[in-house]
């Protein structure tokens, strides 16, 4: 399988040399480093500066066998505590570490798109879903007797719960290779534009811009080559519905692929596949090869006007803010995954400084459905300001875990009835950069008009502590900042101590106000959208739950700073004149 | 060929700009300030990293230094509201690293500092994050001081060598970000591409060894810089007689030196207005040990590193109105807090027994039931009970002082002048 394209610059290849050298021998290795350094011509600092960005990159031996286990706040829920010890116990590996042999490397990891089915883990990037510690002792006794890793991951299931009746659904229909590539034949790129276009199709990634404008703007900038880039990085913790899609259509993909390609006049098409779902490679290229064999890829196909198209899969190597989409095409450029100032759009200024078209895998598989259906079947349904249909990736407590794709348009607590969730209190919509909402709220309807939602809807009953949802999604941000911008970088660190106060119970009113102050400073002074989103957890919650908060606060208000606790200070000395 | 005029508002002001421009180099022609750290003129494209320019543009919030005018556009940068982000911004920078100017060698050319002077940052409202830094001494010919590096980025973009190589690039990512350094590369520099590189940073991150305290006091970037110009007081004396009851004021110095005690008596003559006005209570001046009358102002020097210093404070909580913190040790624990990086345990064996000077063999850690017992690290006063005002210097200036205290306790409006307020 083609892993690049001929006119592509070496530095294009530095994740993938990375991902070989760790492949060889489990981690990058100051060799390694030297010598990719040398074969690119950069220094071994800034070759460094791009592995560590990236946090599937171990530059120690992380074990023969790499066990990543998903800390998202869905596991944490789910037992992710005993899980964890449970790897312990049975690897001899702490976590955060290899044990002794360096059989086994222990590490957590942000959300790997299994929220319809945690515990989960990934093991040598295999998927191990509705882990149990019983069942945590067989993998690694199995591991132990040599049994291969791939015989012993278990199959990803789709959980699909939900569909509009039959001409309402529009991405989860029966699938049949080439339909949407038909039109093709008879129409122009300018034609297939304006059906875009008039469907309304605006992008599934969580922005919702235009994708018909976004094709046009592209297309008008001149340049030798345009890139189609499918944004593969499904990294919003709670989201799992472009896994879905790539698991079940891959070849859905592929033709939204092309009929973009199209339309812009595109020559290449890069996948860009979070390492997470390194799983489903096998899946896509078979996808891919099969659109070559059809005549649609590598070779002049059969469109109305010339076209010959392209596409290969890039790897990423974890890191949440690749996907924001100038971070993708800085990570696809082979440096360190930070986003780029907005001086020119992608579309203008993309991959290698080419006109491009990132779009979401959803976004692509909607445009291929549209070519399909025509624009009139899509663009009948859902609301004014969105049409057509969207997939949202239910987890949490409920008890129909799973993917649901709904008519926008429907109520929250519509969605709550199909997902039956008997005690739903604390709703985050669209995973932690989005926003909380209550169960008062679930009169509120999945639309633009009301509540745009990426794909994520994660529920939380009663029993659950805000705070603790809080703590989660905070270090997350704090984990997952490029480490550019100071609002950001320090911003979401002190956030992080912030809470921990308040979480041994000694926050104070003014904390709540200055945290208010200091979210807002956040989202006006950071230089992209994960630092201007990142105070949204804390700032909803407060607006939504005032009376959790409350309860939170040190209500004796002496003017004794509680947090400050003398016993505690005095322990170190206490040990040292003991010893 | 000739670049197209744009026409934009700044502040309201019509201005015409040639197209492609920033909105910093267009305010700064037109004698606009737009603070800023990260932006150096021929970083081509500007990095944005550091924020402290943001300004409003056509009603958004963006680093002017990455915004390009356009026709029509209205900027926005001074605002009461902007000028308190820019000032967060740079407040960030303190809390994240660690600054402590009275020992840093670029002190008086720092951009930093000269910032926090221009946007008068007198504490940072931020805790002090204290995370430790390597001081890395590796390279031939520069230490990297990473406790003071605020990541703007400009040597990772401006020091190369002569084959192009980058010297510095960043490394990790989130709040564990640093700028790494290759010694192989900076082997590589010449000598003025290494001075260029110490000239670069806009702190003191980046020393050349032998040259890192090149320019004499006096002729530093910021040894003229006035910033708060000089504003008539009204006298104390002039204020209405039912102000003039005599106010109680109580003074304690903590984990400090008593230096910002002899700050405080440097007020001259006015010490004899003073008397008029006010009445001691406890306090090293007085030697009265505890309180015997509720005091109006509690007047703190140093921070908090044992036992003992947490018992004082609590009680001037309790006796004083209005408790104001003078000096860096009390608001955020100043020159003490350098251990705040080393296990108490370390610092004690250091200073016991493995000090050259000391011949006992064995470690001997004093402790006796009459000794205050030393806490795991320096505690800013804010940390232990609430500080209602903070007055920032090492130490700060007696005008300055006495300026806080007299507003506090008459409600006299006062201006700080910029030689009671700069400390480099």
């Amino acid at each position: 399988m083609k892993t690049h394209f001929p006119d592509e610059p070496l530095r294009s290849h530095t994740l993938d040399m990375l991902w070989q050298a760790q492949d060889e021998k489990g981690y990058i290795a100051n060799e390694d480093i030297a010598r990719i350094a040398s074969q690119l011509q950069i220094s071994e600092v800034e070759l460094e500066g791009v592995a560590s960005f990236y946090h599937f990159f171990h530059r120690k031996p992380a074990g023969k066998y790499r066990i990543y286990i998903n800390n998202s706040i869905l596991a944490e829920f789910k037992d992710y505590r005993d899980i964890v010890r449970a790897f312990e116990k049975a690897t001899g590996a702490p976590l955060g570490g290899t044990d002794p042999t360096g059989t086994f490397g222990l590490y957590d990891t942000p959300c790997i798109g299994m929220c319809d089915q945690e515990p989960s883990a990934l093991i040598n990037f295999y998927p191990f879903t509705n882990l149990s510690p019983a069942k945590v002792d067989q993998i690694i006794d199995s591991l132990r007797s040599g049994v291969g890793v791939e015989f012993l991951a278990n199959a990803v299931e789709d959980n699909i719960r939900y569909t509009p009746e039959r001409e309402k659904t529009i991405l989860l229909r029966e699938f049949v290779p080439g339909k949407a590539l038909q039109a093709l034949t008879r129409w122009t790129p300018g034609e297939v534009l304006s059906e875009i276009k008039e469907s309304g199709l605006a992008g599934r990634g969580g922005a919702f811009f235009p994708t018909g404008v976004k094709w046009e703007l592209c297309s008008k900038f001149e340049s030798d080559c345009r890139y189609i880039v499918c944004n593969a990085d499904e990294g919003e913790p709670g989201t799992f519905k472009d896994r879905v899609l790539l698991n079940r259509l891959p070849g859905l993909l592929i033709e939204g692929m092309i009929v973009a390609g199209y339309a812009v006049g595109a020559c290449r098409g890069i996948i860009y596949l979070r390492a997470e779902y390194r799983w489903l490679l096998p899946k896509i290229h078979a996808a891919i090869e099969m659109y070559e064999h059809l005549g649609w890829l590598g070779a002049d196909t059969t469109a109305k006007e010339p076209f010959r198209f392209d596409i290969r899969v890039q790897i990423g190597a974890g890191s949440y803010v690749c996907g924001e989409e100038t971070a993708l095409l800085e990570s696809m450029e082979g440096k360190r995954g930070e986003p780029r100032t907005k001086t020119f759009f992608p579309v203008e200024k993309g991959y290698l400084g080419r006109p491009t078209v990132i779009n979401n895998v959803e976004t692509l598989c909607a445009a291929a459905r549209i070519m399909e259906l025509g624009h009139e079947r899509f663009s009948s349904l859902g609301t004014p300001v969105t049409r057509g249909t969207k997939l949202i990736s239910v987890g949490g407590d409920c008890n129909r875990p799973g993917i649901y794709e709904l008519e926008w348009g429907m109520t929250v607590a519509e969605l709550l009835e199909l997902c039956d969730a008997p005690d739903p209190y604390f709703i985050q919509v669209s995973g932690p950069s989005g926003q909380c909402i209550s169960a008062w709220d679930s009169h509120r309807r999945f639309a633009g008009e009301d509540l745009l939602c990426g794909g994520a809807l994660m529920i939380f009953d009663s029993t659950r502590d805000i705070l603790q949802i809080i703590r989660n999604f905070t270090a997350f941000f704090k984990h997952e900042s490029c480490g550019m911008c100071t609002p950001c970088r320090a911003g979401n660190f002190i956030f992080s101590r912030k809470l921990d106060k308040m979480a041994r119970g000694l926050g104070s009113l003014q904390d709540i106000t200055e945290m208010q102050q200091w979210g807002q400073i956040m989202k006006r002074t950071t230089r992209c959208g994960l630092g201007m989103t990142a105070p949204n957890p804390l700032l909803y919650a407060l607006e939504r739950f005032p009376e959790y908060f409350e309860q939170k606060l040190d209500s004796t208000r002496t003017g004794f700073n509680r947090s400050f606790d003398l016993e505690s200070a005095l322990e170190d000395y206490r040990e040292a004149v003991q010893s | 060929m000739e670049k197209k005029l744009v026409h934009l508002t700044i502040d309201g002001r019509p201005i015409v700009a040639e197209e492609g421009q920033n909105v910093v180099e267009v305010a700064k022609a037109n004698g606009i300030f737009i603070p800023s750290l990260c932006y150096y003129p021929h970083i081509d494209p500007p990095l944005g990293s550091c924020r402290v320019c943001t300004v409003m543009a056509n009603g958004r919030s963006a680093a002017a230094c990455t915004t390009l005018v356009k026709e029509g556009m209205d900027v926005v940068v001074n605002t009461d509201e902007l000028q308190d982000w820019r000032k967060a911004v740079v407040e960030m920078m303190y809390a994240e690293g660690n600054h402590f100017c009275p020992s840093c060698e670029k002190s008086g050319d720092c951009d930093l500092q000269g910032l926090g002077y221009n946007l008068g940052v007198t504490v940072s409202r931020f805790p002090h994050l204290f995370v430790d830094h390597v001081v890395d001494y590796n390279p031939q010919r520069m230490v990297i001081e990473h406790n003071r590096c605020i990541r703007c980025r400009r040597c990772v973009e401006e020091v190369l060598t002569d084959e192009g190589q980058r010297v510095f690039s960043f490394q990790n990512r989130g709040n564990t970000t640093e700028v790494g350094i290759d010694y192989e590369q900076e082997a590589k520099l010449t000598h003025e591409q290494a001075m260029q590189a110490m000239h670069v940073c806009p702190v003191g991150a980046i020393l050349v060894r032998g040259k890192s305290l090149a320019r004499p006091r006096g002729d530093r970037k910021y040894d003229h810089d006035t910033v708060v110009s000089e504003v008539p007081l009204p006298k104390i004396t002039a204020l209405k007689p039912h102000l003039r009851r005599k106010k109680i004021v109580a003074t304690t110095s903590l984990a400090g030196c008593f230096g910002c005690h002899m700050s405080m008596l440097d007020i001259d003559l006015d010490l004899v207005e003073l008397i008029d006005l006010v009445e001691f209570n406890k306090s090293p001046l007085t030697d009265i040990k505890k309180f015997t009358k509720r005091a109006d102002v509690g007047i703190i020097e140093g921070g908090c590193c044992n036992s003992d210093n947490v018992e004082v404070l609590k009680a001037f909580r309790e006796n004083c109105d209005v408790l104001i913190a003078i000096g860096e040790c009390s608001i955020w624990g100043g020159l003490p807090a350098m251990r705040n990086f080393v296990p108490l345990k370390e610092c004690l064996v250091e200073a016991y027994s493995s000090a050259t000077n000391n011949t006992e063999s064995k470690l001997v850690i004093p402790h006796h039931p009459d000794l205050p017992e030393i806490l795991d690290r320096v505690y800013a006063c804010n940390e232990v009970v609430k500080i209602d005002h903070f007055v920032p210097g090492c130490p700060p200036d007696a005008g300055h002082i006495w300026k806080t205290v007299k507003n506090v306790l008459f409600g006299e409006k006062y201006a700080i002048t910029h030689s009671e307020f700069k400390y480099d």
